[in-house]
């Protein structure tokens, strides 16, 4: 359990004052030329040896990502693309920086593009995030007031701007090349890769993506140390993270935490526990919607870490815990899950275009039965025949959820198709 | 150059290429529906999926460049596992309408659902259906069909510089369209029913007429611009079905212009099927021996200077060859192939695109003078746009503003700038003269006002001053719109020691001085200019000629005889017989042959072969074909006052510039709506 002490983000709740003289007072802003003083060398070994991997999903190591970016600037400026797409179902974790900790964001797109040698840094924000992008513009209006950000930012000698870039809503713009191209006024479809966004990003030039929380965790670390940030938490699985736990609990939140703290421990301590009580737990979506689904069982003794969720073949994803008991309809849940894959696919590219479709098509039929005991099989083979083959990831999105179900869930879906042929004889 | 290993096979390949070129190299097969090799890659159909040591999961292997040491794998399970995958994913919301696809034996996903569909479909949901869209008179879109490769929406975003296409929506009811309905505004667009994989994209004027397994095909050469683009014409009996572009790198890489493509229905009507002579006023049948009988009754003792002969725009190299021997033997000096009055001189480095179309590539500079490459080449357009695209290509052009599809500065529409930059107190001549390989291009537009000659030196002084014609480099272009002016030029149909140009022939026709005109499919002069004349109209069309005429020849058009014809860049190329000429219509250097047998001045050759030697002997580039030889660069052209006049626009009417297009109604539906405007006009016009 995280100590007060450990914690980043010291105003998650909004309890405090968010604009400039409050994030002073809890120590943002604290030394920040100082910490740029330490050079891009070493605060890219700070980051890579804290351990702290990529909160958006995928959980890339951050300053590993950051060292592929050139060392020295040619012809082509370096950009950082701050990722602020948040639009998983089941995550608002990346929301309740934007709106109570924006300065926490702010310092740590400055420290970032120092240390990959960015001077200009965008922040990609959710359209419908409305009163957040209100805040986050507030706060780079406050920065660049203050001297923190602009020319000479914090009296580092580094010239820096940031620029807040609202999106018009589409979740397939939280795809990182799908952001570039919608920044740059492009369509928002993801590109092939490679080239990567480190060797060809932003207008073409060498930019790095990362998410709002792994950005605005920086700072801290800077000034605590990596070895604190490392201590914390599993080996390869370390730091804080904030957690989302919505669905079927007393109190839904968001919670910031230690890495590889039991699913049970977070749901029971944080969110007054399952409705009902544990033993009334039916499954549990531990990442955001693409991760597949795991069943009590698991869910009892489960860690929530990359590795740890891995093993018991789901993803920490974004870490939106999505708990739910047994009133649910499961396979109802999921086939809601399915539809929003469906109308999210940009159609860019064949398997997730006309595969998701058919998957939500399919999976309408197994709410109510209203198919034969072979179509499981099929539909678990349609959706390997999605996984993998798609340009972007959301193609494996679309599939895992049902993965899951079929995985965790089949004898569910057999009784419903069972039922439905006794009704009809 | 990279080494990698494909399915076991060790292949040495330049270094940048993509794993689906090195496959290729080796003969290796993939699939694919998106990837085109003159196309931006994109990578979207996922049918070319291969395997990559290393990899977990399946690569695009035309999205994925070579690395040393690459093992790829082309036929594990789990490639065929991906590929099966992706078929089955494009047919599950493709239409089985087949057996009425004008795509259908010629379907790119036809022939690979053969290699990797299934028997029968697992999918059990409704099918998607897309509402039908308008693309013009050209396109005739089925979009249900569609299976969202967007090479055409590439095609013309890039290659063709009209970006009227895009993908409209998201997931599985993205559609590719032009947003608000209109025709796609290219002279290319055409190009795009061929990129197309499958059906959804077809022509619209061949719309249900014909299957691909009916044609017969005929490699031949397209004459309807001077581009010299190769072409394939299919053939069902004795009817010219459609005409599709064939490869050649150097000349139209694998592009063609709407006008060369679907101007062929033009060659079914207004044709000349038979031979008509002139009685009481009026044009009535005749035989072949009236008809010539009637030539020579006129001829008769009549001296060569009372006799004029003018060549036409698609004139092979045989017939003007024998015309002009046939106007040798009745000794008259008056004849030209010149229709459009054009000042062009008879060196042949000053009439030709010297630095061939595949020599734009290399160019670093252009100056475009009373041009205008999109209507008079479209093909060349593209060229040019596809060197801009790559960037460091500063390009100007004087004469009528236009949008030719790239940037360029536009430097006035008289002449007064090119005087600048003769004398280099133009800004642009400093860029011309900075350049490594500055080329100009200089139009019909420029060349055929009365001030030409002049023009044509003031062109020659600006190649000199900026260095234009040094060290192997010539880049001193004339762009031509017609097929047969090289090669007329190049067997010297211009007029002999005191004879008549095209101005002067017309001029004594009206006075009475000429008696008798031969026109050699020469529709584009002032017909009412000849006067009195008696003329001899020798063509395939009813067009301007004819109607003139008091004795029709009806002869042979390009799709129906073996002809030479020598291209803007002096690329010597043969059309074949694709048919047979309508009824009584012959070959034109027979026609001219058998004339001149009955004016007791029989020509010297019997065959094709013996014509194409004198021919050759004449001028030795007619035994070398396909191949550009390098020419002489000297003085040309006659110093004179250039007037400040604007430039006309050479080409009016792009769709209708020959007999041909203007008996196309696919053609007359264009100028309708390209031409003339109607594109323009919409709902709100009332």
């Amino acid at each position: 359990m995280l100590q007060d002490k450990d914690r980043i983000y010291t105003n998650l709740f909004g309890q405090h004052d968010w604009r400039l003289a409050g994030a002073r007072a809890r120590g943002d802003w604290d030394g920040t030329a100082a910490l740029l003083a330490k050079g891009r060398d070493a605060i890219i070994d700070e980051v890579k040896n804290s351990g702290l991997r990529g909160r958006g999903g995928a959980g890339f190591a951050t300053g590993l990502k950051w060292s592929f970016m050139p060392k020295q600037a040619g012809p082509r400026p370096h950009y950082l693309v701050v990722n602020a797409d948040e639009g998983e179902p089941g995550t608002c974790k990346d929301r309740d920086i934007l709106r109570w900790d924006p300065h926490k964001l702010v310092e740590g797109c400055l420290i970032g593009s120092f240390a990959i040698g960015a001077n200009t840094c965008y922040i990609y924000i959710r359209g419908e995030l409305i009163r957040e992008a209100e805040h986050v513009q507030t706060a780079i209006d406050e920065a660049y007031a203050a001297g923190l950000i602009g020319k000479n930012a914090c009296g580092s000698g580094w010239d820096f701007d940031l620029y807040l870039h609202r999106g018009a809503g589409a979740y397939i713009c939280g795809e990182e090349s799908a952001l570039l191209n919608s920044l740059e006024g492009q369509k928002g479809q993801p590109r092939l890769k490679p080239p990567f966004p480190a060797g060809v990003g932003v207008y073409g030039c060498p930019t790095t993506v990362n998410n709002v929380e792994s950005i605005a965790d920086v700072p801290t670390i800077l000034r605590r140390g990596a070895a604190w940030f490392a201590g914390i938490g599993r080996p390869k699985n370390v730091g804080t993270k904030i957690f989302c736990i919505s669905g079927h609990v007393e109190k839904p939140c968001n919670v910031e935490e230690e890495m590889g703290i039991p699913l049970k421990e977070l749901i029971e301590k944080h969110a007054g526990g399952v409705r009902g009580g544990w033993n009334n737990l039916l499954a549990v979506i531990p990442g955001g919607s693409s991760t597949p689904v795991i069943p009590r069982e698991v869910c009892d003794t489960v860690l929530m870490d990359f590795d740890a969720l891995r093993e018991a073949r789901s993803g920490l994803g974004t870490a939106a815990v999505i708990v739910m008991d047994k009133s649910t309809d499961i396979v109802g849940a999921i086939a809601r899950l399915s539809r929003f894959y469906m109308h999210e696919s940009c159609g860019q590219c064949t398997p997730c275009r006309e595969g998701t479709g058919w998957l939500w098509r399919m999976m309408l039929r197994m709410v109510d039965g209203s198919c034969t005991l072979a179509e499981i099989t099929m539909l678990e083979d349609v959706t390997r025949e999605i996984e993998g083959h798609t340009i972007c990831a959301h193609g494996d999105a679309a599939a895992w959820p049902i993965q899951g179900l079929i995985r965790h869930f089949r004898p569910e879906l057999e009784r419903r198709i069972r039922d439905a042929a006794a009704r009809a004889a | 150059m990279t080494k990698l290993i494909i399915d076991g096979r060790e292949v040495e390949v330049e270094a940048g290429s993509t794993v689906i070129q090195a496959c290729e190299q080796l003969g290796v097969e993939i699939p694919r529906f998106c990837f085109h090799e003159r196309l931006a890659i994109a990578g979207n159909c996922r049918m070319c999926l291969v395997e990559i040591e290393k990899v977990p999961k399946p690569v695009a292997s035309c999205a994925q460049p070579v690395a040393e040491g690459m093992v790829v794998k082309t036929n594990t399970p789990m490639v065929l596992k991906a590929r099966h995958g992706v078929m089955e994913f494009l047919l599950i919301n493709h239409p089985l309408d087949c057996p009425i696809c004008d795509q259908g034996g010629e379907c790119d996903l036809q022939d690979e659902a053969m290699g990797y569909g299934m028997d029968r479909s697992r999918y059990h949901e409704n099918k998607r259906a897309v509402k039908d869209k308008d693309f013009g008179p050209l396109v005739k879109p089925t979009m249900t069909r569609c299976i969202h490769c967007t090479r055409c929406v590439r095609f013309l975003a890039d290659v063709a510089g009209a970006p009227d296409l895009g993908s409209l929506g998201r997931n599985e009811t993205m559609e590719i369209g032009t947003y608000v309905e209109k025709a796609i505004g290219s002279e290319l667009s055409g190009n795009i029913i061929d990129l197309c994989p499958v059906g959804a994209l077809t022509a619209k004027p061949q719309a249900f007429t014909y299957r691909s397994w009916e044609l017969r095909k005929t490699e031949s050469i397209d004459v309807l611009d001077a581009v010299g683009s190769n072409i394939r014409i299919d053939t069902r009996g004795n009817q010219v079905i459609r005409v599709l572009p064939r490869n050649h790198d150097d000349v139209n890489e694998e592009w063609l212009g709407d006008k060369s493509r679907f101007a062929c229905d033009g060659l079914m009507r207004q044709r000349l099927d038979q031979p008509y002579v002139r009685k009481g006023g009026k044009l009535e049948p005749a035989t072949w021996p009236e008809a010539f009988a009637a030539i020579a009754a006129k001829l008769k003792g009549l001296p060569g200077s009372k006799i004029a002969a003018i060549a036409g725009d698609l004139a092979c190299a045989e017939s003007m060859m024998a015309l002009k021997d046939l106007m040798a033997a009745l000794d008259s000096p008056n004849i030209d192939c010149r229709q459009d009055g054009a000042k062009l001189a008879t060196l042949r480095s000053s009439y030709l695109f010297n630095t061939g179309i595949a020599g734009i590539d290399n160019a670093d500079a252009l100056l475009l003078i009373g041009t205008d490459p999109r209507w008079e080449a479209p093909v060349i357009n593209a060229r040019i746009r596809k060197r801009w695209l790559r960037g460091k290509f500063p390009i100007a052009a004087i004469g009528p503003k236009r949008d030719l599809t790239y940037r360029h500065q536009h430097l006035g529409d008289n002449l007064s700038a090119l005087k600048a930059i003769a004398d280099g107190s133009h800004p642009f001549a400093k860029v011309l003269m900075d350049a490594k390989h500055p080329m100009l291009i200089l139009g019909q537009g420029a060349l055929t006002r009365s001030d030409g000659a002049a023009v044509l030196d003031l062109a020659r002084q600006v190649a000199v001053a900026t260095g234009m014609a040094i060290d192997g480099w010539n880049g001193f272009n004339v762009l031509h719109t017609a097929a047969s002016r090289v090669g007329g030029m190049d067997l010297g149909l211009v007029p002999g020691l005191g004879g008549l140009d095209v101005a002067g022939i017309l001029d004594q026709a009206k006075l009475g001085e000429v008696e008798v005109v031969y026109l050699l499919g020469a529709d584009e002069i002032n017909t009412d200019a000849l006067g009195k004349s008696f003329v001899v109209y020798q063509g395939h069309h009813g067009d301007a000629g004819a109607h003139r005429a008091d004795v029709i020849l009806p002869g042979a058009a390009y799709t129906e005889k073996s002809g030479t014809y020598v291209s803007t860049e002096g690329r010597v190329q043969r059309t074949q017989q694709a048919v047979f000429p309508p009824g009584d219509a012959r070959e034109d250097w027979k026609i001219v042959r058998a004339l001149s047998e009955v004016l007791g001045v029989p020509l010297k050759y019997d065959s094709l072969e013996e014509l194409r030697t004198k021919m050759a002997d004449f001028n030795e580039v007619f035994g070398i074909e396909d191949q550009l030889v390098a020419n002489l660069w000297d003085e040309f052209g006659m110093e004179g006052p250039v007037s400040d006049a604007p430039l006309a626009p050479a080409v009016g009417n792009y769709y209708m510039t020959d007999p041909i297009g203007r008996a196309s109604k696919t053609m007359a539906e264009c100028t309708a709506l390209f031409v003339h405007g109607a594109q323009a006009r919409t709902g709100t016009h009332g």
